[in-house]
């Protein structure tokens, strides 16, 4: 569905200066269907790679495939096919919401505009709302009604640059709720975002990038390729010789204790804790311990884009 | 054409509610059509005979067997008639700045240039949407004024030689083409201010020619006259074509995007 090979951006540098590198020859893929999270630092070239891909600028370099269309060869029709939220809702405040809509609605050549307009406005809880001016809305209105314009031509890709930014709790889980219900709808989801949390819930897979593309795959992969699977046992003592015991095990790897006032805890590495945290407990509980709990240690993707970032680990 | 059509009734929906613009559409075609008027209205009344000796010599030997005072009107109506050729400059000024500058400022561009309007259909749109109420508003106002002028100028040869035909060339042809030019001026300058009111002042330094002409005039340095208007007419061709050239130039996708501060 998206396909880029070798996509490289380079805007000139300011007056005589070098060259800005803005994306460095990016090979990236998202299949039909999919929510794709692009994460990065604030200039890692994100938002340049979102305009690439909806020929807003040229490539440098390399090429881009939308929907099977070529970036550079078939811009308007890819213009067509997708749909974008930009990073600010960039709306007509002395216009109404409906205005601002159908206005969009007869540029991306829609059959039933007023249709069309009344879907979206009432999907996102803004038909009541319609004849008020976009510039009397709130913030998480504004960006409701910028969705609705992103999707008033049905585009089965869509690309979302930042969705949630500046959003209240409210608002942001209504957006994300609504990003579910088009993943469900089969359309082919880009999204650029600091927000880690949102990445990890509603995307499919994840590319981290700082000019290149650091890495990419699905949130738990990633968590797993850094911190590999770790498990918790909860004891209501623990003690050296109970370590020993699990260090002695030839499957269990980077074995730490952590010491609460409820009692010990005993952190270990394990490559399939489904068939491996049974052994353990079973070992435990004949030398005498007290097993209260067991459970896995989850990394926040926060913690794998941080090392991400931090360490710029290659793919 | 559809797309062109809706960018023109966004920016007049949206632009038309901006007071500054509407003051400039509504308020400064008027007072360029009733201004003339008065000033006829009373000459006429003035029974005095006017002596043209007051008047720039090539103007009073123009002027014939007029009498002095009716001399005096048609001089007066020609300094009145160029100042009125202001508005297809002022009022494509007041638009772009708005329409481009505003756009700008409040990041409604990219979405825009996300659709799949072609560059060319974006800059005629606006540039219609521009340039069609400075050039309705001038033949307006002439219109007005021509029809006004007949019942308050008694000489017949008076009004002829205010609705001489280098008059209707002028707001007929030049008209249209200046506003051209101011179009593409604002975009150019839009380009590189990010406050309307900044564009706006400075792209208005295109009137400056303009008022060249009309304070030569009045200083005797020439006379216009229909071959001087045919000659304004035709650099007025190749400055239009440059302008355009530039602007569309400076009105691309990624320059917007990337260069427009």
């Amino acid at each position: 569905m998206i396909r880029m090979n070798a996509l490289t951006k380079q805007f000139p540098g300011p007056k005589n200066g070098t060259a800005v590198l803005a994306v460095d020859k990016l090979d990236l893929q998202v299949d039909k269907g999919q929510v794709f999270g692009f994460l990065g630092p604030n200039g890692a070239g994100k938002t340049t790679t979102v305009r690439m891909l909806t020929c807003l600028v040229g490539p440098t370099s390399g090429e881009a495939w939308v929907n099977n269309l070529r970036v550079g060869r078939d811009d308007t029709a890819i213009r067509r096919s997708v749909g974008i939220l930009t990073e600010t809702p960039g709306l007509y405040d002395r216009l109404s919401a409906e205005k601002n809509l159908t206005i969009f609605a007869r540029l991306y050549e829609v059959k039933d505009v007023p249709g069309q307009v009344a879907k979206y406005l009432r999907m996102l809880g803004l038909w009541d709302r319609r004849d008020d001016l976009a510039g009397n809305f709130s913030k998480g209105m504004k960006q409701k009604l910028a969705i609705c314009r992103a999707l008033l031509h049905e585009p089965i890709v869509l690309f979302l640059d930042e969705p949630t930014s500046g959003l209240d709790p409210e608002a942001a889980k209504l957006v994300h709720d609504f990003i579910s219900e088009l993943k469900t709808e089969g359309r082919t989801i880009f999204m650029c975002t600091h927000n880690l949390d949102e990445a990890d819930r509603l995307c499919d897979r994840i590319g981290v990038m700082k000019q290149r593309l650091l890495v990419v795959d699905t949130p738990q992969n990633l968590r797993q390729q850094l911190y590999g699977r770790k498990v918790v046992f909860h004891l209501r003592q623990s003690n050296p010789a109970l370590v020993g015991l699990v260090k002695a095990l030839p499957f269990a790897h980077d074995v730490q204790t952590v010491d609460s006032p409820t009692g010990g805890k005993i952190v270990v590495g394990l490559d399939t804790p489904e068939t491996q945290n049974p052994v353990i407990v079973r070992k435990l509980v004949e030398a005498g311990a007290e097993v209260q709990f067991v459970g896995e240690l989850r990394h926040s993707l926060e913690d794998v884009y941080m090392s991400l970032i931090n360490g710029g680990r290659e793919p | 054409m559809n797309k062109i059509q809706t960018i023109i009734d966004k920016e007049w929906a949206e632009v038309f509610k901006n007071r500054v613009v509407l003051f400039t559409v509504v308020f400064l075609p008027l007072f360029f059509t009733v201004l003339p008027l008065v000033i006829l209205y009373a000459m006429g009344s003035n029974s005095g005979n006017s002596d043209v000796v007051d008047m720039p010599p090539q103007f009073a030997r123009m002027c014939g067997n007029l009498t002095g005072t009716a001399c005096t009107q048609v001089f007066t109506v020609n300094q009145f008639m160029m100042l009125f050729m202001m508005l297809p400059l002022a009022i494509p000024v007041a638009i772009s700045a708005y329409s481009i500058v505003g756009e700008k400022t409040t990041r409604c561009l990219e979405p825009l240039l996300a659709t799949p309007i072609t560059t060319i259909e974006l800059i005629l749109g606006k540039g219609l949407a521009a340039a069609i109420p400075a050039i309705a508003a001038t033949w307006a106002g002439f219109g007005i004024f021509a029809v006004a002028a007949r019942f308050l100028v008694t000489n017949p040869a008076v009004y002829a030689r205010i609705l001489d035909p280098m008059w209707l060339i002028a707001v007929i042809v030049v008209g249209p083409l200046m506003a051209v030019a101011a179009v593409n001026v604002s975009i150019i300058v839009s380009s590189r201010v990010s406050d309307p009111r900044t564009a706006e002042q400075v792209s208005m330094v295109i009137i400056v020619p303009l008022l060249g002409l009309f304070f030569g005039q009045m200083a005797g340095l020439f006379l216009l006259d229909t071959r001087l208007i045919l000659a304004t007419a035709a650099v007025l061709v190749l400055v239009d074509i440059g302008l355009v050239y530039l602007g569309v130039g400076m009105f691309q996708r990624e320059t917007i995007l990337t260069k427009w501060k």
